[in-house]
């Protein structure tokens, strides 16, 4: 097997005296679609935050790409290669929909080795991603009159503006329409098709189930299945943490 | 507009100011001039940090008086031409904005902010204690009736702090449409998110900490040869703190041209009363009168007459 894009050894995380992360181990591919799920309050957002860099864990290491993340603040994460959405939209508010696309592209894209872009080629990228979410016909509004879902649109197109390896998408469907979760999830399935990693929490089953070709479970902070989706939730104690005994 | 057009559109500006001035007659205007011109110095470099990034400084008048104090400790060495002194005022409260942001700028929001205000009150009690530089005497010195080409002193004092002016307003422009205000924009909306899209926070902070205090610092720095005398309580007043978050939250916060309104408007409302003599039992009216304003704007305005302006355009003349 291949050297993982993402190697997660043992990482713990405490707030005071609450085990939010207990060592946690994980594995992503190179081009897999991982699904992470879990009940409220099991730790995969600040599993995410770890990750990214957001927040310091305390104990173990996370690699990416082949190098060491632990202590990298998160721009320099986000230059390497690693993206996220977040699952409470936040916008760049006195800023208009294009310009928050402008930001990863003038902060990440252009901050890597190689080519940079040029003004007007920012323009016309951050155009570009604007359209591939749905989003072509807002560029000039600001955050504050798009809709809920349009704000989860635009988080994502942010995240993707970046360019990444991985991008990591917290709960980026929460509240959508049926149609509009497929919107998203056949966007998602583009981008995993152009080779990004993507790793999907979500609470939408529907949507976990047929995206996700690995399913990793976190309760209580640690991660007690991993697998195959079909066989991970017929897995007891993923029923027990679910449904209760 | 290029920032090279921008600067020479900015220099004809001045000169046309200067000409205005000098076309009065009248001294005076010099001496109230270089007070307005001053403010709008500490108003624009307050607002590349306070306004660009979000993050609200309360130390102006520590930034300040470290330039003014930084002329009369070098005057007691040597005399050094005014525009050197000010590049000397600007590096040291450069530095210190440097280590000051280094140290405090963890801290987000209102806690930085009351850092700032116990700057501004270790740098007093230290400037105070400090005898070679006068201690609570304070210090004078001199100033020359004459300067060549120009003739009065006064005029030379304007003539400097208009083209800081200048350059202060270009500079703060030039990073509104840059790389730099991008960064700066994404800082005050949203940290971690701005994290996240790969800008370096703590860096851009640190550029916009030292930046706004090297320029309040060259803006302190004529302050001892423009008043002949200088003393703590001259020099660390409250008036700098205020004024200069009252200006550019007046004005707009977001823009260049915000500082630039709010200075005129309340800067030269302030002149105008001390002219009139309206309250010249009750010097403290000045503080009160700007502090009525500020709390007018904050409920009212609270993105300032730019704001006031752009919300108008957005929904059409009614």
């Amino acid at each position: 097997m291949s050297v993982p894009l993402l190697a997660v050894e043992d990482v713990g995380k405490r707030f005071g005296g609450f085990v939010a992360l207990d060592a946690i181990n994980l594995e992503v591919a190179r081009g897999e679609r991982v699904g992470l799920i879990g009940p409220n309050g099991s730790g995969k957002s600040t599993l995410v935050n770890c990750l990214c860099g957001t927040l310091r864990n305390e104990s173990g290491s996370v690699r990416f790409d082949g190098a060491q993340m632990d202590g990298l603040p998160a721009h320099e994460r986000t230059r390497l290669g690693m993206a996220r959405s977040f699952q409470l939209p936040r916008p760049f508010r006195s800023l208009t929909v294009a310009e928050n696309i402008r930001i990863p592209l003038l902060y990440t894209v252009n901050a890597r080795e190689g080519r940079h872009l040029t003004p007007a080629e920012i323009e016309e990228r951050s155009l570009e991603l604007l359209g591939l979410v749905g989003l072509g016909g807002k560029a000039g509004g600001e955050p504050r009159d798009l809709s809920q879902v349009e704000m989860r649109k635009l988080e994502l197109a942010r995240a993707m503006a970046a360019d990444p390896k991985l991008l990591i998408a917290d709960e980026a469907m929460a509240g959508l329409s049926h149609s509009e979760v497929d919107d998203i999830l056949a966007l998602l399935h583009r981008l995993n098709e152009r080779g990004i990693t993507i790793i999907l929490i979500e609470h939408i089953m529907r949507a976990v189930m047929s995206f996700s070709e690995r399913l990793v479970v976190l309760v209580a902070g640690r991660k007690i299945a991993d697998g195959l989706p079909d066989e991970v939730i017929r897995n007891p104690e993923v029923e027990r943490a679910y449904l209760g005994e | 507009m290029r920032n090279g057009l921008f600067l020479l559109a900015a220099l004809a500006v001045g000169a046309v100011v200067f000409f205005l001035a000098r076309s009065v007659g009248n001294e005076y205007v010099f001496v109230a001039g270089y007070v307005v011109l001053q403010y709008l110095v500490l108003a624009t470099a307050w607002n590349i940090l306070g306004g660009y990034t979000g993050y609200v400084n309360f130390g102006t008048p520590a930034f300040f008086a470290l330039g003014a104090y930084c002329t009369a400790a070098i005057t007691k060495l040597a005399t050094l031409p005014l525009p050197a002194l000010m590049a000397a005022g600007g590096v040291v409260s450069g530095v210190i904005g440097l280590g000051m942001g280094y140290l405090t700028l963890r801290l987000r929001g209102v806690f930085f902010s009351i850092a700032t205000l116990a700057l501004a009150v270790v740098v007093k009690t230290l400037i105070t204690n400090w005898s070679y530089v006068g201690g609570s005497k304070g210090t004078y010195i001199v100033r020359p009736m004459t300067v060549p080409l120009l003739g009065s002193y006064s005029q030379y004092l304007f003539l400097l702090m208009l083209l800081l002016a200048v350059v202060a307003v270009t500079i703060a422009r030039s990073i509104e449409r840059s790389r730099l205000g991008y960064g700066f924009a994404a800082i005050r909306d949203d940290e971690t998110a701005a994290e996240a899209s790969g800008v370096p926070t703590l860096k851009l902070k640190l550029i916009a900490t030292t930046l706004s205090g090297a320029l309040m610092g060259m803006a302190g720095a004529p302050y001892l040869y423009y008043g002949a005398y200088l003393n703590p309580e001259s020099a660390f007043t409250l008036d700098y703190a205020v004024n200069s978050i009252a200006m550019p939250l007046i004005g707009g916060t977001t823009t260049w041209i915000g500082p630039v309104i709010g200075t005129a408007l309340l800067s030269g409302v302030q002149q105008w009363a001390s002219v009139s003599r309206i309250f010249e039992n009750y010097p403290q009216v000045n503080v009160l009168l700007v502090g009525v304003v500020l709390v007018l704007f904050v409920v009212a305005a609270p993105n300032g007459i730019v704001g006031l302006v752009q919300a108008w355009r957005r929904k059409g003349p009614a």
